[in-house]
């Protein structure tokens, strides 16, 4: 309860942003085009939401498979490289570099390679999120102890029990950080795309469509959207995180 | 109990040494050259003994606990435990192993900490909660049985790495300065109670440290070694009786076996100062006293 009582001062931040909001497009008469007041938003959301929500959950389909694609092969990648710090050296500095890449800017090409609909969007998202996960596994697994490894080492532990055993475990916090941080690239990456094509029933194009026509409470509604289902994607992750590492659950440490 | 070696076994006839090692050197490369660590380094550890190794930072005791342990590579030199090299002696899970910091697996409670040795051994499942729970009781944490490493205090911590190096009733016992981190009362505490875990475990103990009180108090001898190369300068007999609690600390012989490993620790050479006559008996709790 003292839990739920600590977001307490966040609500009311958010509340009071509202509010101003709100009060700022009455008194300057903001033009609705330009910024629609909250509550204007709200119906809009409230008319549309049939169409908002089928769109909502066809780009939410393309962010979480390209994330399950992207992160669990970023995982496995790592898991792989590890074996050989040799290799991981000669490739670690590429994957870090591979950051600074505009991955979205492939967008187009990725419609020549796997089509208008849900296949090219997944593509991209999948190459985002696979770079950071990557990098963030691999630190992790090879970033343990001296003394760790020398506790090991003096308990005869076998390659096998020493990944199973102490790199797993110990690359944990570093994989969530990096799987939380991609469920945000996922919904960027699945919504920006669809700006570059795609159905009329997504919410990149549902966006750019109704934007293109002034018609921004449409527009708003669905970003609102984009909003929510990106927030509930990251606190399923950071839920899973919870129960994966109890340890520091405990420890209020997220 | 703890029993002096000279009494150990009782058998006539030589009784194989635990630990044997003969003219130890060991090298270390790094960016700054070639580091001599250890040179010509010979010491044998008998069944059941307590044996100390002292010296100043930096001189290589460390190196040569982890060469007993097959944690390092000796340059030169032969060394056998229990008959068998070390590399033998390890993958036998002839030891067990204490370092600086607790090196406890902060996913683990302390219960999973303790039977970790168990896991890897590949002990059966039965096995995974009675031998930790009676070693936790042992360092008396079985209170603390599911608690994380951050919810126990240094000491606390540094008794779960004793319990865990214990688990599969080791032989020998490392241990790597273990309670260099901790602050003195804990540590004179922790002291006498590892002589009480050592006489149950009846293990023989190979410890490093700096502090030249705690290596009298414990041991039944004191190897004093000199820096740069690591070599062995002096042993002490500690022929303090048995078993030891807090009340030695008190007495006179203490006093004077303290001075004795403090003056071969002031004969080294590297040291800057010349020899203040040993004035009295008041020194114990300081290290070093250079007039």
């Amino acid at each position: 309860m003292s839990r739920l009582r600590s977001y307490v001062p966040a609500a009311l931040v958010l509340v009071a942003g509202l509010l101003v909001w709100e009060a700022a497009v009455a008194i300057f008469s903001i033009e609705f085009y330009l910024l629609p007041a909250p509550h204007v938003i709200l119906r809009g959301l409230y008319e549309s939401y049939p169409v908002l929500l089928e769109a909502g959950l066809y780009t939410f389909t393309e962010a979480v498979v390209g994330y399950a694609l992207g992160c669990g092969g970023g995982i496995l990648a790592a898991m792989a490289a590890s074996r050989s710090p040799a290799f991981s050296a000669l490739v670690l500095p590429y994957a870090i570099a591979s950051a600074s890449v505009p991955i979205i800017a492939l967008a187009p090409l990725a419609i020549v390679w796997f089509g208008v609909e849900q296949g090219s969007k997944i593509a991209i998202v999948a190459l985002m999120t696979f770079f950071p996960t990557f990098v963030s596994t691999l630190r992790g697994l090879l970033g343990v102890t001296p003394q760790a490894l020398d506790l090991m080492r003096s308990c005869a532990a076998t390659e096998q029990q020493v990944f199973v055993k102490l790199r797993l475990p110990a690359s944990l916090p570093l994989v969530f950080t990096a799987l939380r941080a991609c469920t945000t690239l996922a919904m960027i990456g699945a919504v920006v795309s669809e700006f570059f094509g795609g159905p009329v029933k997504s919410l990149g194009v549902y966006i750019k469509s109704t934007a293109s026509l002034f018609r921004t409470r449409e527009a708003w509604s669905a970003i609102l959207v984009a909003c929510a289902l990106g927030l509930a994607f990251y606190g399923a992750v950071a839920l899973a995180e919870r129960l994966v590492m109890p340890w520091r659950a405990e420890r209020g440490e997220f | 109990m703890g029993v002096d070696r000279r009494t150990v076994g009782g058998s006539p006839g030589p009784v194989a040494p635990v630990i044997e090692a003969a003219g130890v050197g060991c090298t270390f490369t790094s960016r700054a050259g070639v580091t001599e660590a250890l040179r010509d380094v010979s010491l044998t550890v008998e069944a059941g003994e307590f044996v100390s190794i002292i010296g100043p930072s930096g001189c290589g005791k460390s190196t040569f606990l982890r060469v007993v342990g097959d944690l390092v590579e000796p340059a030169t030199g032969r060394v056998r435990v229990n008959g068998k090299t070390p590399r033998e002696a390890r993958l036998h899970r002839d030891y067990g192993i204490v370092f600086q910091s607790p090196v406890l697996y902060e996913w683990r409670t302390a219960l999973e900490n303790v039977r970790l040795p168990l896991e890897l051994a590949g002990r059966p499942r039965a096995e995974w909660e009675e031998r930790p729970r009676a070693l936790l009781r042992l360092v008396g944490l079985e209170a603390f049985r599911d608690h994380y490493p951050w919810q126990l205090s240094g000491g606390m911590q540094q008794r779960v790495s004793i319990a865990r190096a214990l688990a599969l009733h080791p032989s020998i016992l490392l241990m790597d300065e273990p309670f260099g981190a901790l602050d003195e009362i804990t540590r004179d505490r922790l002291n006498v109670e590892l002589l009480r875990i050592w006489s149950e475990s009846g293990a023989t103990v190979l410890f490093v440290t700096h502090s030249i009180a705690e290596a009298v108090f414990l041991s039944s001898r004191v190897v004093v070694m000199t820096p740069r190369p690591g070599s062995i300068d002096r042993v002490v007999t500690i022929d303090l009786p048995r078993p030891r609690t807090d009340h030695i600390r008190a007495e006179r012989h203490f006093f004077e076996l303290v001075t004795t490993v403090r003056e071969s620790l002031r004969e080294d050479p590297a040291l800057p100062g010349p020899l203040p006559p040993p004035g009295g008996v008041d020194g114990s709790r300081r290290t070093r006293r250079i007039g």
